[in-house]
């Protein structure tokens, strides 16, 4: 893992070596123009391929570029954890708004997690093959749907919905803790954000989990079943810990996209600054919403600009890890069951 | 002879067109080893799934008829199905060892059945390796993953972890036909002393291990029922011409 | 062996339970999405809203319709499919017939992941920077590029594992005539996986024309359909956002009627791919 990602940032030099180690070997000479064509075709091939390697090379460095008069001007640790966000004063803490996709983020998955998991377990061991082939043309469809559309129905479902009937319930019954009270009238608030999220990512979640426990052999379940145990039995033993880790690589996956979700998010989230948010019904604001509702004036104001490069900066870094960490995992799962 | 499991008029239906069991009916003796033959696609698995309720298991297959174990219908209504399948153990085609220990495959039904804890679970799971034969050779690695095991010896652990559970019925689909020789005898060598105490209903292809083993033979042919008796009788004088043209290889 | 209440008994029929009520939850908030959208969507819906722009703005303009946007979606989905395309098949091909189970194959296949990881906000700042190195203005071309970019992982990916799943023999077979790489590249394995490459064009282009993210930046918005690769263009994702945070209601119409486009659009593609992977795969050895 480690040795790859040093790959990766030595790519340029990598592929330029590649380059020359294949004009050296290809040392016979060509007569016939077919023998011409596969040379250049190849290189032509080759070349497209640097394109990706080279993309995220060139994508980190040009962000870097662009943070770096803030990370002149500031301290990393000034801007990573400075709680107050006035560009115009030159006040540019991101605390607020990390946490901000932290909190959404958390709820989201505590929503998603085990409905999804659950969800994933009836279609792949007790739902009749008909559901299967009724729920995945619909779960490839959802997973498909642009996220403005989640966010017009978290506008117009969720959001008052946690206005009218969750937050005031779950404030009366629960108002006494902090994370549950609620002094936010609106619905535009970190719960709303999470729900949104949490059935954004589900279709995803959903059929990567499910996929992974259809790769459970038959006959291991048929071993388990066969000395008498019950399904859950079978599915809790047998089932899961073959599972485990493709389980954990869709939920990452799910992880990586709620945290880089922009629009869905930024519609129902409420976005105020200057505020950590303390409870589910607060509003946050993060790290996506805010670059994308300030990039307009962004190139008014010294500073401003460097600083929302450095939060696309950050935002990359994060979920690049995670989303590398996940693929990987399941490269690996799905190519091994496939032999 | 003493029968232990009576199939009455069983029908089996995969899609509704086509029948894999057309009317079986044959009795299975008691502690003596039965086996079925017949060419391939005849039915052999599904008649031994349906002895153990493990053809529940398909999408969309129909079942009608009976299965009676001492005398109990086992596709009656009120019949707990995890309780049919602890009375026989199954050894599949291939073996597959659960995703655990070689120690945790064994514990795995006694656990399940909460029939043992501490010392007496270890000393059942020693006991029932040994059963199997393959004690020996794993005594020192317990605790190590079950898919490490070559081949032959994981369908011995397949075949601890069924006795584990106090089964009364050994259920083998070819049990032997991923194993090398050697293993293959193994295997047929603990059938044999087995039937002692278990009655085995053995699903094989090859004729010369049908001749060693059965005690009882059963010759399907397209889903159903061509010739069943003692095996000295089918394998000597078969009253069908197709067990006949079978057993000569004309198959 | 007659059934009893027991504690296993008792597990399974609660696990059966919960994990049967987590799949109706989400069956039926998934389904209330798909609601919303009609229920909000079909009113708006009128043969004016698809053949007309907005009359004075797009923002408080209480007539005209989203052809600006349905047009501007097309073109920048449309445009960024076939710029990907051309980046992610030469691509596709190399790794799998020239550098198969290379250390080079697994580097780009790497950098794919990473990619594919970053979110699309992202891919919209970096291509703002890039706009704005080359002294460029948000443009159709710019929001053509960056989507692209966001659709390039996508559809490689989608390319890489059809053509992983082309059997070997298939290529052994073509050197055995004497076809050189490039011969067995473009005339067995591109003929192989075509199937392949139009599902993973229509997955990029679903994915490129809901993406809101990336086109804020780089094509900016505008009430009039488009004409030039340098202007500005609109996009129905945009028509969305914007529209509905607007007080008007007529206004929001627009908003709702390019949800639903949008939903069916998807739709179309979704339907289409698995339509044409069926089709197409007649001719596919496997
Ligand atoms: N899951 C299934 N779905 C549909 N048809 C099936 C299924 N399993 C078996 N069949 C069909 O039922 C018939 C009997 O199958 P079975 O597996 O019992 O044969 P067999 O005698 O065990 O064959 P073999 O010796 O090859 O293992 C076959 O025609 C088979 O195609
Ligand atoms: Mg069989």
């Amino acid at each position: 893992m480690c040795s790859e990602v040093l790959a990766v940032a030595y790519s340029p030099f990598l592929s330029w070596a590649m380059l020359m180690k294949q004009k050296t070997t290809q040392k016979d000479v060509c007569y016939t123009m077919r023998c011409h064509k596969e040379r250049w075709g190849g290189r032509l091939f080759f070349f497209a391929t640097v394109m990706p390697v080279a993309l995220v090379l060139i994508i980190f460095v040009a962000l870097l570029l662009r943070t770096r008069p803030i990370l002149e001007a500031k301290s990393i640790s000034e801007l990573l954890l400075g709680q107050v966000w006035l560009p115009f004063q030159g006040e540019f803490g991101f605390f607020p708004f990390i946490m901000g996709t932290l909190w959404v983020t958390a709820v989201a998955l505590i929503l998603a997690v085990p409905l999804c998991l659950l969800s994933a377990i009836y279609l792949s061991e007790y739902s009749r093959p008909s559901t299967v082939a009724l729920m995945k043309p619909v779960l490839d469809l959802l997973a498909g749907i642009p996220s403005v559309v989640y966010g017009v129905w978290g506008m117009l479902a969720v959001v008052p919905a946690v206005q009218k009937f969750i937050a005031p319930l779950l404030g009366k019954w629960l108002g006494s803790i902090s994370l549950f009270s609620s002094d936010n009238p609106t619905g535009f608030s970190i719960l709303s954000g999470g729900i949104v999220l949490a059935v954004m990512v589900a279709p995803v979640i959903i059929s990567v989990a499910y996929e992974v426990m259809r790769t459970v052999p038959f006959g291991m379940r048929e071993a388990s079943l066969a000395v008498g145990a019950t399904q859950w039995q079978t599915i809790r033993y047998v089932v899961m810990p073959q599972a485990m880790p493709g389980i954990v690589a869709a939920v990452v996956l799910g992880l990586s996209r709620a945290m880089g979700e922009t629009m869905a998010v930024l519609m129902v989230v409420g976005n105020v600054a200057n505020k950590l948010p303390r409870s589910i019904f607060d509003p946050a604001y993060p790290l996506p919403a805010l670059i994308a509702n300030n990039y307009g004036e962004m190139m008014s104001i010294p500073l401003y600009d460097a600083a929302l490069m450095g939060a696309a900066l950050v935002l990359m870094l994060v979920v690049v890890i995670f989303n590398v960490i996940s693929a990987l995992i399941l490269r690996q799962i799905l190519r091994r069951s496939g032999q | 002879m003493e029968a232990h499991i009576r199939v009455n008029n069983l029908n089996v239906n995969y899609t509704s067109e086509h029948q894999a069991l057309k009317g079986i009916n044959v009795t299975i003796p008691k502690h003596q080893i039965t086996v079925i033959i017949g060419p391939s696609g005849c039915g052999k698995t599904t008649l031994l799934k349906s002895l153990d309720r493990l053809l529940d298991l398909t999408d969309g297959v129909s079942i009608s008829g009976e299965v009676l174990l001492d005398g109990v219908n086992i596709y009656a209504p009120d019949i707990d199905v995890t309780a049919v399948r602890k009375k026989a153990g199954l050894l599949p085609q291939r073996p597959f060892p659960l995703p655990m220990s070689i120690y945790d495959n064994v514990a795995y039904g006694m656990r399940i059945h909460n029939m043992r804890k501490g010392k007496d679970l270890d000393r059942a799971v020693q006991h029932y390796l040994e059963l199997a034969g393959l004690w020996d050779e794993v005594k020192d690695r317990l605790h190590g993953p079950a898919v490490r095991l070559s081949v032959g010896q994981q369908q011995r652990l397949c075949l601890a972890r069924g006795l584990a559970v106090e089964p009364e019925i050994i259920l083998g689909d070819e049990p032997t036909s991923a194993l090398d020789p050697l293993s293959a005898q193994h295997i047929e060598k603990r059938l044999l002393e087995l039937k002692q105490d278990y009655t085995v209903v053995l699903v094989t292809h090859i004729l010369r291990q049908a001749k060693r083993l059965a005690d009882y033979v059963i010759f399907m042919y397209l889903g159903e029922v061509v010739e069943c008796g003692p095996a000295h009788e089918v394998f000597e004088n078969p009253r069908q011409e197709r067990t006949r043209a079978y057993l000569q290889g004309l198959f | 062996m007659k059934k009893r209440l027991n504690r296993q008994t008792l597990e399974e029929a609660i696990f059966k339970g919960l994990a049967g009520g987590a799949f109706l939850i989400m069956a039926a908030a998934l389904f209330f999405i798909l609601v919303t959208v009609l229920v909000k969507g079909l009113p708006a819906l009128n043969w004016q809203m698809l053949t007309q722009v907005p009359t004075a703005g797009y923002y408080v303009g209480k007539e005209g319709g989203i052809l600006n946007a349905i047009l501007g979606s097309l073109y920048l989905a449309a445009g960024g499919t076939l710029l990907a395309l051309l980046l992610s098949l030469p691509i596709a091909l190399y790794l799998e017939v020239y550098a198969r189970g290379t250390r080079w194959a697994n580097m780009v296949r790497l950098s794919m992941d990473v990619l594919w990881g970053i979110p699309s906000i992202v891919y919209g700042a970096f291509g703002f920077t890039l706009m704005l190195a080359l002294g460029m203005r948000a443009s159709l071309l710019g929001g053509i590029i960056t989507l692209a970019l966001v659709e390039l992982p996508i559809m490689t990916r989608a390319m890489d594992e059809v053509i992983r799943l082309i059997p070997f023999e298939l290529k052994e077979v073509s050197y055995a005539l004497g076809s050189t790489r490039l011969e067995t590249a473009m005339k067995v394995v591109f003929r192989q996986m075509l199937p392949g490459i139009v599902t993973a064009m229509l997955l990029a282009f679903g994915r490129g024309i809901g993406d809101a993210a990336s086109v804020l930046f780089t094509a900016g918005y505008t009430d009039r359909v488009p004409t030039s690769l340098l202007r500005p263009v609109a996009s129905l994702p945009l028509a969305v956002f914007f529209q509905l945070g607007t007080p008007y209601p007529e206004v929001q119409q627009r908003a709702y009627a390019a949800a639903l486009i949008l939903t069916l659009i998807i739709m179309f593609v979704s339907l289409g791919s698995r339509w044409i992977a069926g089709r197409l795969s007649q001719n596919v050895i496997k």
